[in-house]
């Protein structure tokens, strides 16, 4: 709850009330499901009730047939993408994504959708789903990622080949730096450890859902999802409607962390709507959002690192094993490319595999891959830490990367801020404290970890419109997903010099602003505050030129200065200041409306670092782990509006505590997911949490115009390896898999008595 | 099967509509009486989105009958406010107590009867009574501060 440099802005690291903010308090602000139109009807999903399964045939007419049905669609009216040719949209190849949003030849996991109805009632279409009849070959299945890359594994996509053979690894990454064999020649101290980690879901409050109406061709739709833009291209791509003819409107999101970042119903609820004639609705059940919906990749990794006996690391390997689900894609870049990127190591090998299996297909989350990757590399960290004597947080200042660095994901690292979050802990009075001692039988320990984050740029555009009373309208082009438009009020304010409350930002459909990329990334305030700010100074530049005409003398003799017009050089004080209001009062008799929009593909978003610190409390008895204390330390460049950017470290961090402790995907022996609800998939609830202190360090991003670095991934990297550190200060035992749930943290004791 | 009949006071108000005898208070709120603020996060009881009183105490309108509102007193978000915002809903605007919002409407309602009950709490006490509101951005930790900050702010008004 501290910032560690001063500012002297008005707006800009001020926590002002989020233009959306009344909206949320009060009810009234619309999310996906919120929106209903005239003559609406509803759109249920049929899911494929096997893990594995060929489809050899779908019969609907009796479903077609059933009073009060409107329409069916099955995957023969969702255009095919071939397997042969990879079409690709950002990050997501469209082959998956027409064989994702319905099943093809195949089913590939329980809760695959098969086809989708639109009736006059939710009732009446999930009857009629049931009376569709699908003719399922039902094959043996494979859901474990170590399972999945055994050599008589089932094998879920014949045209997936590795090394020559038919395989479920579709895809691998590799990191290469120096000379790994001779770099742990030169260790003294190895240490090497296997981990394992399960899939988690982002578990955003809102369901997926959207309402969309076709008319005349023309879609509109309505949902909640991380772009606007994304929704209307894979819609486009999905149905074979042009772009032009897809109208998507954002609805406020009620959380995303990733998930929402593809399309699961909007294509479909399109189908049904231009087959129907009627606008339809679609809503996931909860129960449909841990079936079908991404979570990430559960994991295999086995990390090593050599170190030389004054601590200094000489030399690391990851491997890195992912799950991906029913089709290819898993977070293998953000593993094997983050895991290592905190430190300077010469010699470097990280390699990530993409894995298939019949779970529903990843979605990213947060960090994508990276905390699957720090889990495993920061806790050898602190094994070798320890085997060198050497406090964890020196061990890891003494091998920090600096500006100079060169990574093994690529780059050389300019500025970058990670030796001031571990500099930042040390000092902190949470590590200065001592670790209690065992009391009433609860063991007491403390843990660190490190994490880093690529951070993102890419498209964005904005428009900065001066209203006739001198008010301001800013719209962006990205959802809003955490309180950005609270930033971008405080950097259109602060360059116009006006108070904040005069500007209204708004989250433009696909038809009113520019493309932008998606809400990811922690790219958003990044780069929206780049393309405000180079709209804003158009807007100045107006301005100028308005008082200019009005006092009749050059532009250039006229400052905007704290939200007026002044006279400089010769002419200072020669007229009255001319305030935003006066001017615009005047806009239709100077040159017509104010305003300017700016779209650019924003470069420059350097890496974001982290350190953490956990204090947890163990009862030896039970096996249950509470974190007593966390403290998260993060170079954050510049934080436009701090109280949001304590948000994301906040809520970072107690996602991070959930994967850590209690959160996993569980499946029974037929492959179904055995607890697909809030009450058996257990994410932290207020009672399970202390308060979660969060230290701003602001080291400005030197390519951004206000310095800033994304904020929004970093919090989940480090809080995995920082609560398992804790546990094994406090048992004087190592737990080598996530969850630490109680059964594990029972057994690991056990072993220990042995 | 016809339609229940249902009399009710919904934020004060005399409110009368028909439901089927298994459809949930949360389906009919959003539903035919428009009142969108209350959120359905699971279904099942598990997240406390659709959070609203029933006679006072905090219930999950998608776990209660729709006709089991007859004769009784229903309070929603969208009764929270007057023509100012509640110090709750201010409270939580001024401390970022919120991101994405989707859990804030139930998180208030069960801040708001907690604070009626127990105007000084202790972080225990909040943390304990905000258990069945799940929010996935924030960590609770704004939340848990805002709600003590208002209780003590409203225990200074009332002096």
């Amino acid at each position: 709850m501290s910032t560690e440099t001063a500012n002297d802005n008005k707006w800009i690291g001020k926590n002002t009330i989020r233009p959306d903010g009344a909206d949320k308090v009060t009810g009234r602000a619309a999310y996906a499901a919120d929106t209903t139109m005239p003559g609406m009807i509803w759109g249920k999903i049929l899911r494929s009730p096997h893990p594995h399964a060929r489809i050899r045939s779908i019969d609907t007419r009796k479903a077609e047939a059933y009073p009060g049905v409107k329409a069916v669609v099955t995957a023969k009216d969702i255009v095919n993408f071939p397997l042969d040719k990879s079409v690709m949209l950002g990050i997501q190849d469209m082959r998956w994504m027409c064989r994702n949003v319905m099943a093809r030849e195949k089913a590939l996991f329980a809760g695959h959708p098969v086809a989708a109805v639109a009736a006059t009632t939710e009732k009446i279409a999930a009857e009629a789903c049931k009376l569709i009849e699908v003719d399922y070959e039902v094959l043996p299945f494979v859901i474990d990622v170590e399972e999945a890359m055994k050599p008589d594994a089932p094998i879920l996509h014949d045209f997936i080949q590795f090394d020559g053979k038919p395989s479920n690894i579709a895809g691998k990454l590799e990191h290469k730096l120096g000379d790994i064999e001779a770099g742990f020649a030169k260790a003294d101290v190895v240490i090497e450890r296997t981990f394992r980690t399960k899939p988690v879901h982002q578990g955003y409050i809102e369901p997926h859902a959207c309402l969309v109406s076709v008319s005349d061709g023309k879609a509109t739709i309505w949902s909640s999802s991380q772009g606007q833009f994304m929704v209307r291209a894979m819609c486009a791509y999905l149905t074979g409607t042009p772009q032009n003819d897809i109208r998507a409107i954002p609805a406020e999101i009620g959380g995303g962390f990733g998930g929402k970042t593809i399309v699961y119903l909007e294509p479909v609820a399109l189908l049904l709507a231009k087959k129907s004639g009627r606008p339809v609705k679609m809503i996931m059940t909860r129960g449909e959002v841990f079936h079908a919906s991404g979570p990430t990749s559960g994991s295999f990794s086995k990390v090593k690192i050599g170190a030389t006996k004054d601590g200094k690391v000489v030399a690391a390997q990851g491997t890195y094993c992912l799950q991906a689900g029913a089709l290819p894609g898993s977070p293998i870049r953000g593993a094997a490319g983050c895991s290592f990127a905190p430190y300077d190591i010469p010699n470097v090998l990280s390699v990530g595999y993409d894995v298939v299996s019949n779970r529903s297909k990843v979605a990213a989350y947060r960090a994508p891959g990276a905390p699957i990757g720090a889990y495993a590399v920061e806790c050898v960290m602190d094994e070798l830490a320890e085997a060198l004597k050497i406090d964890p947080l020196q061990f890891r200042l003494k091998n920090a990367a600096k500006q100079g660095t060169k990574a093994a994901h690529g780059p050389v690292y300019p500025r970058i801020g990670f030796v001031e979050t571990i500099e930042s802990a040390l000092k902190h009075p949470h590590y200065k404290t001592p670790v209690p001692k065992p009391k009433n039988g609860l063991l007491h320990g403390r843990g660190v970890a490190s994490g880093f984050w690529f951070n993102a740029g890419g498209e964005s555009s904005a428009q900065v419109n001066i209203a006739e009373d001198g008010t301001v309208v800013v719209i962006t082009g990205h959802p809003d997903i955490g309180g950005s438009r609270a930033s971008t009020a405080n950097i259109t304010a602060e360059i116009l010099g006006i108070d904040y409350k005069k500007v209204s930002v708004l989250i433009g459909d696909t038809s009113v602003i520019g493309f932008s990329n998606l809400t990811g990334g922690s790219r958003v305030t990044y780069a929206s505050a780049m393309v405000v700010t180079q709209s804003t100074e158009q807007v100045i530049t107006q301005l100028r030129e308005r008082a200019a005409k009005i006092w009749k003398i050059d532009p250039d003799a006229v400052v905007w200065e704290n939200g007026e017009a002044r006279p400089a050089g010769d002419n200072a004080g020669k007229f009255e200041p001319l305030t935003l209001a006066q001017i615009a009062a005047q806009a239709s008799a100077t040159g017509g409306p104010i305003g300017a929009g700016k779209q650019l593909n924003t470069v420059g978003a350097e890496g974001g670092f982290a350190t953490h610190v956990c204090d947890v409390e163990v009862d030896p008895g039970l096996g249950i782990v509470r974190v007593l204390r966390y403290t998260s330390f993060q170079d954050v460049g510049r934080a436009i509006h701090p109280g949001y950017v304590e948000g994301q470290m906040q809520g970072g961090v107690a996602q991070g505590i959930g994967w850590a402790l209690s959160e996993e995907y569980i499946y029974d022996k037929s492959g179904k997911l055995d607890n697909p609800s809030f009450l058996d998939y257990r994410m932290p609830v207020s009672s399970d949490l202390p308060m979660l202190d969060s230290v701003i360090i602001e080291v400005p991003n030197p390519k951004h115009p206000q310095g800033v670095r994304g904020v929004g991934e970093v919090p989940l990297v480090p809080p995995m390896a920082a609560v398992a550190n804790a546990i094994y200060n406090a048992l004087g035992r190592r737990l080598y898999s996530l969850p630490m749930s109680p059964p594990k943290v029972l057994a690991a004791m056990d072993q220990a008595a042995e | 099967m016809s339609k229940l009949h249902v009399s009710t006071t919904i934020n004060g108000e005399p409110q009368e509509f028909l439901c089927d005898a298994d459809q949930s208070l949360l389906d009919i709120l959003r539903g035919p009486l428009g009142l969108t603020g209350s959120k359905e996060g699971c279904g099942t009881g598990d997240c406390g989105a659709c959070t609203v009183t029933l006679n006072g105490r905090i219930v999950c309108s998608c776990l209660m009958l729709a006709a089991e509102a007859e004769g009784q007193q229903i309070g929603t978000i969208e009764g929270m406010a007057g023509e100012e915002l509640h110090p709750l809903q201010t409270k939580f605007l001024e401390m970022a107590a919120l991101q994405c919002g989707i859990c804030t409407p139930g998180v208030l309602m069960a801040a708001k009867a907690l604070l009626e009950r127990n105007p000084d709490p202790t972080e225990h006490e909040v943390r304990f009574w905000l258990a069945g509101n799940l929010c996935r951005c924030t960590g609770y930790d704004k939340i848990i501060r805002a709600v003590m900050e208002t209780a003590a702010d409203m225990r200074g008004a009332a002096r």
